[in-house]
């Protein structure tokens, strides 16, 4: 059932579940958000499976009109929103009349808001996943075939939106002890893996001493940081499999941290990877940010992995 | 992270196909699989039980010398059309080789290749291992761009760019054959292990398999 129109979809707007597995072998990326604690809040206020598509916004400077009386849920960056002019505030849902327009201003904090509809958007699954991955030529709306969002898209509901929304309608917001503050300091947890040993000690402690800060060659991709150089010793690895967060040193001593779209493969070096919860909110830093990195405990970092997935149900 | 050796063996391959066809056969709730030449990465979800999988993996690699790879792997064809006309790097990479271009595609068509991993973009089959005679380091600094259907030499090893993408190996001609299409099933024809041949076509089968001719203004000379 029609939802929404694209007024304007921003700088970049991509539908987004929780992406594609099972095909890495061949060469396809996983995709998927890039901040999945702002993600699955957004699901969750609206009560829709943890894995509906939602649209990933970034940047801001997005707006969006009903079709029908529908049930939204706003999270992640903080980009003023408006609901015909009337301020609404974000990580909460919310009504939209038929004819109303939701307009998000330019992001204050963070990068990407998160925009759930009731019961998710309906969007073609290839191998399992309507998450959009442009180099992939995969995802998005019907036929977009990896596409943005774009003015006049028509985005439409999985099931049919209830008529008598307004009456049954009561806001819920996420507590404000889980909501981020997306600070323009973040401390990144890394676990120790792949190639580490080839990184001595002294450069390993230049490493978590570092004071990095995210350049704006940042997208869905990857991460790329700037300080003080590091190179290990090694010339380049036998390709191997790249895993999420991971963080390789390329020539220029300059550490990438590889995110939703990396590419399967890679020869660059790797210390190892930030954990899954560091790797949420790096997806919210913005180009200047201020990066340190610490050691993180495996075990520790299980056990709130494991929480986070077990509360969301993803 | 699974690794079977520290350095490219051809003969590693056919085994590692293997045991990651028998990981998924066993193990179908693992998130990724991903195979490369010396290596197998495994993704699983956080609360996953990793004590049987662990102890799977520790006595397949106890094995894995007498692994025996079944003989079902694809040989799979591609029409190449080695030419300058779609191959920027051919002349230059005869000359350097002292050899003629003939030469230079005998060689490349002469023999079968196995596919050892599947990556870089989705499609992108690295083959290996080619003839000393032919095999190239990358250009220096990689092209912007690179013609989808380009079949390129790095080092000792071979493939073609299934979609138009930045790269930087050495391009001695092109197959017109699609071999990424994300809409199709399976999307791409390559899986690790499959055995790959390349035939040598002239102009006229080239455009008449839906080849195109740019003239591109990137020559390396």
């Amino acid at each position: 059932m029609k939802a929404l129109e694209v007024i304007s979809p921003g700088t970049l707007s991509l539908v987004q579940d929780l992406g594609r597995k099972g095909v890495g072998h061949l060469g396809l990326s996983t995709g998927g958000p890039a901040d999945l604690h702002a993600f699955c809040w957004a699901n969750y206020l609206l009560g829709n499976q943890a894995n509906a598509a939602v649209i990933e916004i970034t940047l801001g400077q997005a707006s969006f009109r009903a079709q029908a009386d529908v049930m939204l849920a706003l999270t992640g960056a903080d980009m003023p929103a408006t609901i015909d002019g009337v301020a609404i505030g974000n990580w909460r849902s919310f009504l939209l009349n038929k004819g109303q327009t939701l307009k998000l201003g330019y992001a204050k904090k963070g990068l990407r808001a998160y925009l759930a509809i009731q019961h998710g958007i309906a969007a073609p699954k290839i191998y399992g996943s309507c998450a959009t991955v442009v180099r992939d030529q995969l995802g998005g709306l019907d036929e977009s075939q990896g596409k943005a969002l774009k003015k006049g898209d028509m985005i439409s509901s999985t099931s049919t939106l209830d008529s008598n929304l307004s009456a049954m309608f009561s806001a819920k917001f996420t507590p404000a002890r889980f909501i981020p503050n997306y600070a323009q300091k973040i401390e990144i947890g890394v676990l120790e893996t792949y190639q580490h040993e080839l990184f001595s000690s002294k450069q390993k402690s230049a490493f978590y001493s570092n004071i990095y800060t995210v350049t704006d060659k940042l997208d869905r991709m990857g991460v790329r940081l700037q300080g003080n150089a590091i190179n290990p010793d090694s010339k380049g690895i036998i390709s191997e499999g790249i895993a999420s967060g991971a963080i390789q040193f390329p020539p220029n001593g300059q550490p990438i941290i590889l995110a939703a779209d990396r590419q399967t493969l890679g020869g660059y070096p790797k210390i190892g990877c930030v954990t899954q919860m560091s790797l949420m909110k790096l997806g919210q830093a913005r180009p200047g940010t201020s990066l340190q990195f610490y050691a993180a405990d495996l075990e520790e970092e299980i056990d709130r992995y494991r929480k986070f997935t077990r509360f969301f149900g993803v | 992270m699974v690794y079977v050796g520290d350095s490219i063996d051809i003969g590693y391959v056919p085994k590692l196909a293997l045991l990651c066809e028998q990981l998924q056969k066993d193990f179908p709730d693992l998130v990724n699989i991903i195979p490369s030449y010396t290596s197998i990465m495994v993704e699983f979800h956080p609360s996953y039980d990793v004590s049987k999988l662990t102890q799977y993996l520790s006595k397949m690699l106890d094995q894995f010398d007498q692994l025996k790879a079944s003989s079902q792997q694809k040989l799979i064809e591609l029409p190449t059309y080695y030419h300058p006309d779609v191959a920027p790097d051919l002349i230059t990479l005869a000359q350097q080789k002292k050899l003629s271009i003939e030469e230079v595609i005998a060689i490349h068509t002469n023999q079968e290749y196995t596919v050892c991993a599947i990556g870089f973009t989705p499609g992108f089959a690295f083959l290996g291992v080619i003839d000393e005679r032919i095999a190239h380091p990358r250009h220096e600094e990689p092209r912007l761009q690179v013609a989808k259907g380009s079949v390129g030499i790095a080092d000792q090893q071979t493939a073609v760019y299934p979609s138009n993408s930045p790269g930087g190996w050495q391009i001695i001609g092109n197959c017109p054959v699609s071999l990424f299409d994300p809409h199709s099933t399976p999307i791409t024809p390559f899986n690790v292990g499959d055995t790959v041949k390349f035939v040598s076509i002239d102009k006229q089968e080239f455009l008449a398999l839906g080849g195109v001719i740019e003239h591109s203004k990137e020559r390396v000379k």
